[in-house]
């Protein structure tokens, strides 16, 4: 009982407290680059969510199976990459080969997911919070990929209809879609405090 | 010499392209994570600039002598572990010399890692271009990236805390706006500030 509360605690707090996009400004290049149409921004999201799950996992695992038995901590930044990398490089094999439309749509945000700051902000944070329960870690991960997809088709849903809207001419495109999320942030901080 | 004098001119427009025409924050919209979540003050922003263009120098400088030895499908991971290597040594660099602004900064210093300029830089300069002109162009795109950085950082400190780098500027009676100093803050002046200079570059383009 104890250890599902934590968990769904972890959980919640990672996706709507603390969600990486709003207070830890992670994954902002995908969100201003595919957040133009909603279901290229769902597609997005679920890429990250996998990528991220799957590395979150892998690099608690590295870091506490390996580097921090044989006190290998200074290659962890290189490790971390690598892992985020090959993960990416394997999503994106998967999505060629069953979703060809797909594939084409991303163009060359897709393999730009390697340097989504979100992946690698969250293995860093994991390490950074001293989560030291690999089904925590595990929670961490997708909560935060199911965070980044929340974020980002909310914005989706936004700018499609922003579209349509008399914005002036200087503030069109990366300006106002940075001023919206700035005013998302805002409801986003009425979470603030419920949870840790 | 004349073939000299227009080496030298067109290093210094590279290194002007770097601070107004291809401002890699401003124009490019390239590095955006740091540009939002260190500019709380200028203090850390500096140091964030520094760091960025100590990996840039570095990894442009590693790239352009590798260049002719990069396959191309391997080229992202190259690029990759050669920057994370600079990081590494970056942080650990701030961690013994500055351990305030190491935990200030937190995993940001880590994070530039993945920011999107030094690997754009090292793909779209240092892999085709030689030694000289890919360090010119490192330190001119890690200089605007600094000066931008101080910038906002500078905004948002005056506006949240009445101070900019720590030293008083406002009168007593300034109220601070305490929502510069959160994300809110960083979203909306970073959105104000490319507007303005939209509005600037249409004026004169």
């Amino acid at each position: 009982m104890d250890t599902l509360q934590i968990l769904l605690m972890g959980f919640i707090s990672v996706v709507i407290v603390n969600n990486l996009v709003f207070t830890k400004f992670l994954g902002i290049c995908p969100y201003l680059g595919v957040s133009g149409r909603i279901d290229m921004a769902f597609g997005m999201g679920c890429a990250v969510t996998f990528v991220v799950t799957l590395s979150g996992t892998l690099t608690w695992l590295i870091d506490h199976l390996i580097l921090m038995q044989f006190g290998l901590e200074v290659t962890r930044y290189v490790c971390f990459i690598l892992v985020i990398a090959g993960a990416v490089q394997l999503v994106e094999m998967y999505i060629r080969k069953f979703f060809p439309a797909l594939y084409d749509s991303f163009g060359i945000f897709l393999p730009l997911i390697t340097t989504n700051c979100a992946i690698l902000g969250l293995c860093l944070f994991v390490n950074l919070w001293g989560i030291d329960n690999l089904l925590e870690a595990v929670v961490l991960s997708v909560g935060a990929g199911i965070g980044f997809t929340l974020a980002i088709c909310i914005m989706a849903g936004i700018r499609e209809n922003l579209n349509l809207a008399d914005v002036p001419v200087c503030l069109k495109g990366a300006p106002i879609t940075l001023i919206t999320a700035g005013i998302l942030t805002l409801a986003f901080m009425g979470f603030a405090g419920m949870i840790r | 010499m004349p073939s000299n004098d227009s080496a030298n001119v067109s290093f210094a427009r590279t290194f002007a392209a770097g601070i107004w025409n291809e401002n890699p924050v401003l124009r490019l919209l390239l590095g955006m994570c740091p540009t939002l979540a260190v500019t709380a003050a200028v203090k850390p922003a500096l140091t964030m600039g520094l760091s960025v263009i100590f990996v840039l120098f570095c990894s442009n400088i590693v790239v352009s002598l590798m260049r002719n030895m990069l396959k191309p499908h391997l080229r992202i991971l190259m690029f990759t572990l050669t920057i994370s290597t600079f990081v590494t040594i970056a942080d650990l660099f701030l961690k013994a010399f500055a351990p305030v602004m190491s935990e200030t900064l937190g995993p940001y210093v880590p994070l530039i890692i993945v920011n999107c300029i030094i690997i754009c830089r090292a793909e779209a300069c240092a892999s085709k271009n030689t030694l000289a002109v890919s360090i010119v162009d490192a330190l001119g795109m890690g200089a605007g990236f600094t000066l931008t950085l101080c910038v906002l950082a500078g905004i948002r400190e005056l506006l949240a805390t009445g101070k900019v780098f720590e030293i008083q500027v406002m009168p007593g009676a300034f109220v601070p706006w305490a929502a510069m100093g959160m994300p809110v803050g960083a979203f909306i002046t970073l959105g104000l500030l490319l507007g303005a200079v939209n509005l600037i570059t249409r004026k004169n383009p």
